[in-house]
């Protein structure tokens, strides 16, 4: 009575695993949209993270020619800089690379709390 | 005019006010402000007043979005983060609220103006550099000086963190900006084409339930772009003010 009462259980949980199986491939028309809608925002944060790094370096550069009046050679080294920025947010942000650690800093000083991930 | 796609970002002066040839007037973007902040701490606090141990169905919405943030800043910023909790909940419900109010038609989103969500940017900024400097003295200008470099490219390295590190308000405004601006440019423009595609008769009235359609999905996309960049906004949040908090990550 018991196992049959089982059986039928564990019957049940694996038609119920193939016709969720069944659904989700069914359903490749939503899944792929919200890929696009993935794609869409990994886009924005990308892009963003790539324009923000050249746009400081071209200010940096014009605040300096401004001052010192090295025109226009501080907004092109500064540009390289703020485009090499802007590459090295993008593989910060994708996880690429490693954020930072610092000289003088081991991993764990300073840092009072091991609940970080 | 109505079907300028860009009309909506304008900002019309409700009451002028001028000191000192400052222009300080209380624009339709001042408004929207008030209004996000009125309804944000209103639904706070009346979902809160007659708050019971069992919540009511409001209720858990408040608390929900207390957990919620409270573990995305324990979760990036460590137990130490929660000093920011107040400054991290606020930003996240300002901005939260300012995109959803601005979900509604005829109203102003005030995060689609790159000055608003800049500002907010910088506030979040300000506070590391404050906080690092205040907790860790000179010791936060080590957040530049990646370990294992070699002496002839320590310069160029520390540059380029320092191009990064400014680079961040820069990218956290732009991206919530570029996000709320394209969405509602977007969903205008698709409106748009239903008003005119339904002028042009019969055949135009059946082409027009595309642009309908489109209209309608991208409103749901919308709202769920209205909570992302919020979210987003307040993640990095936490990661920056861990740099403050652990300038050694």
């Amino acid at each position: 009575m018991e196992g049959d009462g089982s059986e039928s259980l564990k019957a049940r949980s694996q038609r119920l695993d193939s016709e969720l199986l069944a659904r989700r491939k069914v359903e490749p028309g939503e899944g792929g949209n919200r890929e696009a809608a993935k794609g869409y925002a990994l886009a924005v944060k990308l892009s963003s993270e790539f324009i923000a790094g050249v746009i400081v370096g071209a200010l940096l550069g014009y605040v300096f020619d401004r001052f010192l009046g090295t025109s226009p050679w501080g907004l092109i080294v500064f540009l390289i800089l703020g485009f090499c920025a802007g590459v090295l947010n993008i593989l910060r942000s994708t996880g690429a690379v490693a954020q930072s650690n610092p000289a003088g800093w081991s991993r764990t000083s300073g840092r009072g709390d091991d609940d970080r991930k | 005019m109505a079907n300028d796609p860009i009309h909506q970002f304008q900002i019309t002066r409700l009451v002028p006010i001028e000191i000192g040839g400052l222009d300080l007037s209380f624009t339709n973007s001042s408004l929207f402000m008030v209004a996000t902040v009125a309804a944000a701490a209103g639904f706070l606090f009346l979902t809160t007043a007659n708050r019971g141990l069992i919540p009511s169905r409001l209720q858990s919405v408040s608390e929900m979005s207390y957990e919620f943030v409270a573990a995305m800043l324990r979760d990036g910023a460590g137990s130490q983060g929660m000093r920011f909790f107040p400054m991290v909940f606020s930003l996240f419900m300002f901005v939260l609220v300012a995109n959803l109010i601005g979900m509604f038609p005829y109203f102003f989103t005030i995060t689609s103006h790159l000055i608003v969500t800049f500002a907010l940017a910088m506030l979040v900024v300000g506070t590391v550099v404050v906080y690092g400097f205040w907790k860790h003295g000179l010791h936060f200008l080590n957040l530049f000086v990646p370990s294992g470099v070699p002496g002839i490219l320590m310069p160029l390295v520390v540059m380029i963190e320092v191009i990064s590190f400014l680079s961040r308000p820069i990218s956290l405004s732009v991206r919530l900006f570029a996000n709320m601006l394209a969405g509602h440019i977007t969903l205008k423009v698709f409106a748009g084409f239903v008003v005119s595609l339904g002028s042009m008769g019969a055949l135009g009235i059946g082409g027009a339930i595309l642009p309908l359609a489109m209209t309608v999905a991208l409103t749901g996309l919308e709202f769920l772009v209205a909570f992302l960049q919020a979210y987003v906004f307040a993640v990095l949040t936490c990661m920056y003010l861990n740099d403050a908090l652990h300038p050694g990550h």
